[in-house]
C-alpha cells in the first residue's frame, strides 16, 4: 500500500501523486509494452484530434479550432472520448493485432474515479470474441497486479443475484420500486427511461456487490445498451458487450465489434436523435470510419482498460488524484 | 430562487430537498463508461440535523435553501425564549427551546453562538465548540487519583450533567466540548 498525498493549494506546483507512484506508473507502462510485444501485437499511435466526434449521447466532447495556413476559416476539431475509430481504420487497412496508450477527453466528467484526461489501454484481436477477449484482458491485468482469478457472470445472472430481477423482461414501471427497494432514493425528476434505472442500479448495487475483493467480469448486455458491439440473436437478444469490475470500480469495457457500416450508420442516427431529445450537442458522425468498415473490417474483438484505475489498484490509492502527476485541478 | 444544477453540487452547499432546508455534506459523481452520469449526494436536514442519501441523474437541479449562518452573542433566557444580539448591529433574535436543542445544556450569558437562519427566522443555534463551565454538585475528588481513569458524574452551573474525571472538585471551572459533551481539562478562568 502506498500512500500519498494530494496536491494541497499552497504547493500548487508540485505533483499531486508521489514519486513512489509516478515510477509505478512507469513500470506498469513498460509491463504492458512487454505484454502486448511477446503476442505480436503491434503498438501504433493515432491522432487526438478529428473532424468527428463522438455520437453516444452519455459522452461530451471537448474541443479546439484549427487555423490552418491558406485557410479562409478556422474548423472546429474534436479531442479524442477513445481512439476506437482510428484504429477500427488501420484495422481495416489490414494491421492486423494494434494496441494503444492513448490520451483521451471527456468533458463534465471528474470526481474520485474521474479525470477530464486520462489514459486507456486499448487494443484489438482480429478473431476474437468477447469470450477470447476476456480471457487476454485477465491474462494481461493477472501481468499487473495480483488480483486472484476472475469471476465471470452474464449481465442478466449479475442482476438476478444481485438485484433479484430479471433486467431483460422487467417490466418498466416496476424498476423504479426495485431501485427504491434496493435503497437507491432518487432526488431529481422522475425518469423514464428504463436504461437509466438499469444503469443506475448496475453502478449503485449490482457492480458493487460483485467480485467482493475479487475481479468479475459482466457480458451480454441489453441491446439498447450495445454502443459498437454486434448484437446475438438469442432469447433475448444480448450486445455482445463485457465490462470489468473490481471492488465496484470498472477497470474496463469490450465489445465483439459491429463491423457493419449499414447498423453502424443507424446506431449513429440514433445517437443523435436521443442528443437532440436531451439538447446535447450534435456532433458529425464519422463518415471515414464507415468507409473503412463499408471496405470490410476484420472480424475482431476490442478492448479499453482505464490505465489510471489499474494504477489506482496497484497503488491501494482511493482517489484518481494519487495516481495523476498534475489532476486537472492543477494541470 | 437560485437553482442549483448537480455539477454545481459541493459540501456546504443549502438546497431545498422535499421541503426542507438542506446542506450538502458529500457529493460523489458516479458514472459507467457507457451510460447515464449520477451524483450521489450525502446530504444534512438542518432542520433534524439528519444525513440522508439521495442519488440524482446529471443535470438534475435543486432549488437554493435561503440559509445564513450569523454569529451572534447569547444574552439571557426568559423560560421560554433564549435571546441572541447580532454585536455589530445590535439587532436581537429569539429561539425556541426546539430550535436551542443541546445547546441551552451549555450557555450561561455572553457566548458567541452560531445562528442558523432559514428565511430570515432563526432554525438552530450552535454553541462555541468549547465552554468553560463551573461545576456546582459532585461526589467529593479524590486527591492525586490521576491514573484509575474513573468517572462521576458532575452538574454544571448550566444544569447540564457532564462526566468528569474523580479528582475533580466542586466550584472547580472546567473545558467542555459541546460537539461530544466531554470532559476536556480543569480550566483556571
Amino acid at each position: 500500500m502506498i500512500s500519498s498525498a494530494r496536491p494541497s493549494p499552497e504547493i500548487a506546483w508540485k505533483p499531486g501523486a508521489s514519486w513512489e507512484v509516478l515510477r509505478l506508473r512507469a513500470e506498469l507502462l513498460a509491463k504492458i509494452r512487454a505484454f502486448f510485444t511477446a503476442r505480436s501485437v503491434l503498438e501504433v499511435e493515432t491522432p487526438v484530434l478529428s473532424r468527428a466526434g463522438i455520437t453516444d449521447p452519455q459522452l461530451l466532447s471537448l474541443s479546439t479550432r484549427l487555423q490552418l495556413p491558406g485557410a479562409a476559416a478556422s474548423q472546429v476539431l474534436y479531442l479524442q472520448t477513445s481512439p476506437e475509430f482510428a484504429m477500427k481504420r488501420l484495422l481495416a487497412s489490414g494491421s492486423g493485432p494494434i494496441y494503444q496508450i492513448a490520451r483521451v477527453f471527456r468533458d463534465g466528467e471528474s470526481g474520485r474515479l474521474h479525470n477530464p484526461e486520462f489514459t486507456l489501454i486499448e487494443w484489438y484481436q482480429p478473431d476474437h470474441d468477447h469470450h477470447a477477449l476476456m480471457d487476454e484482458a485477465e491474462s494481461l491485468v493477472a501481468d499487473l497486479i495480483d488480483l486472484g482469478a476472475c469471476q465471470r457472470m452474464s449481465y442478466s445472472e449479475a442482476f438476478v443475484t444481485q438485484a433479484g430481477f430479471d433486467p431483460h423482461r422487467e417490466k418498466t414501471s416496476k424498476l423504479a420500486l426495485h431501485a427504491e427497494r434496493l435503497g437507491l432514493h432518487l432526488g431529481g425528476d422522475a425518469m423514464h427511461d428504463p436504461h437509466i434505472y438499469l444503469d443506475l442500479i448496475l453502478s449503485h448495487v449490482v457492480a458493487p456487490r460483485l467480485g467482493k475483493g475479487q475481479p468479475c467480469f459482466i457480458y451480454d448486455y441489453p441491446v439498447r445498451q450495445a454502443a459498437l458491439a454486434r448484437i446475438r440473436d438469442d432469447d433475448p437478444p444480448v450486445a455482445e458487450r463485457f465490462e470489468l469490475f473490481v471492488h465496484g470500480m470498472e477497470l474496463a469495457s469490450g465489445y465483439h465489434e459491429l463491423a457493419d457500416p449499414i447498423e453502424q450508420r443507424r446506431r449513429f442516427e440514433s445517437d443523435l436523435e436521443g442528443r437532440r431529445r436531451s439538447g446535447a450537442p450534435e456532433m458529425p458522425i464519422d463518415e471515414r470510419l464507415l468507409e473503412a468498415l463499408a471496405h470490410g473490417l476484420p472480424a475482431c474483438a476490442g478492448c479499453a482498460l482505464g490505465f489510471d484505475r489499474l494504477v489506482m489498484l496497484a497503488a491501494g490509492a482511493r482517489d484518481i488524484q494519487e495516481v495523476l502527476a498534475f489532476p486537472v485541478a492543477v494541470a | 430562487m437560485t437553482t442549483y444544477s448537480t455539477n454545481q453540487f459541493k459540501a456546504g452547499l443549502k438546497v431545498m430537498l422535499d421541503g426542507s432546508p438542506c446542506a450538502i455534506v458529500e457529493n460523489e459523481f458516479v458514472k459507467p463508461g457507457k451510460g447515464q452520469a449520477f451524483n450521489r449526494v450525502k446530504i444534512r436536514n438542518l432542520k433534524t440535523g439528519r444525513v440522508i442519501e439521495r442519488t440524482f441523474k446529471s443535470g438534475d437541479t435543486l432549488e437554493g435553501a435561503d440559509v445564513v449562518d450569523r454569529e451572534m452573542q447569547y444574552l439571557y433566557s426568559d423560560g421560554e425564549y433564549w435571546h441572541f444580539m447580532d454585536a455589530a448591529s445590535f439587532e436581537q433574535l429569539s429561539a425556541s427551546e426546539t430550535m436551542m436543542a443541546d445547546a441551552r445544556l451549555w450557555l450561561k450569558g455572553q457566548e458567541t453562538c452560531v445562528v442558523t437562519l432559514w428565511n430570515g427566522e432563526p432554525m438552530s443555534v450552535a454553541p462555541p465548540n468549547f465552554v468553560i463551565l463551573e461545576i456546582t454538585e459532585t461526589d467529593p475528588g479524590i486527591r492525586g487519583d490521576t491514573a484509575t481513569g474513573g468517572t462521576k458524574p458532575a452538574t454544571l452551573e448550566t444544569g447540564a450533567v457532564v462526566k468528569v474525571p474523580l479528582f475533580v472538585e466542586v466550584h472547580e471551572l472546567i473545558k467542555i466540548d459541546t460537539r461530544t459533551g466531554a470532559y476536556v481539562a480543569r480550566a483556571k478562568e
